[in-house]
């Protein structure tokens, strides 16, 4: 069967896959910044996955507004990233389906209530491609992809406790998978920033690490906050904290944090790294109880 | 638009319909040929997509803060600002009032 191994969340700030065009990353502003994903690295290559399932939003590359999924799921053998206007260019190699565990994970969502909108043709764009780059620079990619994503562009937006049951249904839908596949689940987005308005460069240290801490240590706690109140706390896109939360909720109850870092600023945005170990001693009829009051 | 709207505009149904065809004309730069005509006429380009008068004014102003309250979504936008050669930081300095320093200042402090 395959198996949940663990998550990586991640922010995915374009001047990100701009600076790894350039070869910034010992220039002063990246140094510390790209230097905190060794510890990333150490665990991949650790728990060798066979497969990523990743969380992540769309800003307009593949989705527009004339028909806006809230959850899209990839079901293609292979995803490409694409110009998207934003100047990275067009340097990442082909990233590698996997499009039975993908229609698996759509009957098994769809069975458990989650409608998902079924992607044959997905283009991928920064917010899938940079994160990939950071966890695997310069190898064109150990592991096969699974792409779904979760819009946070047109309001409303689906709520963190949604997100959340759906990384569940998630894990639950890899772990009924009969091959032998290692899995680990990247969430990409955030933390906090915003980007437009007069309140454009708004950034909340304070909430960001009290994120980070929940996350592993009870992440039900985010699940209470709406999108409207995380939009206040985190800034507009700082709501991407629900590709957080959803890789969040594929886990197992309890987590081991391996390793995380937090830099302020890249670009307009607090970067945010989180590593976290699956506990596998926990039993599967229990894993998913503490949120059943929910 | 009220002072907490325009602070923190929320992209919903309102704003999307309102913006709809400046978003439309902006997604339409994913591809280099469209930026390019963009470019050469840019007047001809807003017609083409049917920007409404004050779409064709904020984006022949360049300024954000009339795009936003005219529908457009950042994400949107962020493409056009790349057309002009504006970066994340210099459109968040013309929001705010800011020089591009003190913004990109003001982004270091809040890592303090």
């Amino acid at each position: 069967m395959a198996i949940v191994v663990g998550a990586i969340t991640t922010s995915h700030v374009p001047a990100i896959g701009t600076a790894i065009a350039r070869g910034l990353q010992q220039d002063p502003y990246w140094r510390a910044f790209f230097d905190a994903y060794r510890g990333a690295h150490d665990w991949l290559e650790k728990v060798r996955p066979d497969v990523v399932v990743v969380f992540y939003n769309d800003h307009g590359l593949n989705f527009f507004l004339d028909k806006m999924p809230t959850f899209a799921v990839g079901a293609a053998d292979e995803y490409r990233y694409a110009d998207e206007g934003w100047g990275i260019p067009a340097m990442f190699a082909p990233f590698r389906g996997q499009a039975q565990l993908s229609w698996h994970l759509i009957e098994s969502l769809v069975h458990d209530e989650f409608d998902v909108t079924m992607c044959q043709e997905m283009q991928v764009d920064h917010a899938f491609a940079v994160p990939m780059a950071l966890l695997w620079p310069g190898v064109a990619w150990p592991v096969m992809a699974v792409p779904i994503a979760i819009n946070t562009v047109q309001h409303p937006l689906p709520s963190a406790l949604r997100c959340f049951k759906l990384g569940q249904a998630v894990g639950r839908a890899i772990e009924s998978f009969p091959q032998n596949l290692r899995v680990v689940i990247v969430g990409t987005g955030g933390l906090s920033h915003q980007l437009e308005g007069t309140r454009a460069g708004f950034i909340n240290k304070d909430f960001d690490l009290m994120c980070m801490e929940k996350l592993v240590s009870d992440p039900t706690a985010l699940t209470r906050y709406s999108t409207a109140q995380l939009v206040d706390l985190a800034g507009s896109q700082g709501v991407e904290l629900l590709m957080w939360v959803a890789a969040r909720g594929a886990l197992t109850g309890q987590v081991s944090s391996v390793h995380s870092n937090y830099h302020i600023p890249i670009s307009n945005t607090a970067a945010g790294l989180m590593v976290m170990e699956n506990r596998r001693n926990v039993l599967a009829s229990q894993r998913y109880t503490e949120v059943e009051w929910l | 638009m009220d002072a907490h709207k325009t602070a923190t505009p929320i992209f919903g149904g309102e704003l999307a319909q309102r913006g709809y065809a400046l978003n439309k004309m902006c997604y339409s730069f994913n591809h280099a040929t469209n930026r390019a005509a963009f470019i050469r006429d840019e007047e001809a380009y807003c017609s083409e997509f049917g920007l409404n008068e004050a779409q064709r004014a904020a984006v022949k102003r360049r300024n954000v803060l009339e795009m936003l309250q005219a529908g457009g979504n950042i994400y949107y936008l962020a493409k056009l600002a790349g057309i002009l050669g504006l970066s994340i930081q210099d459109i968040g300095a013309q929001q705010t009032s800011m020089s591009v320093e003190a913004f990109k200042a003001k982004l270091m402090a809040a890592g303090k």
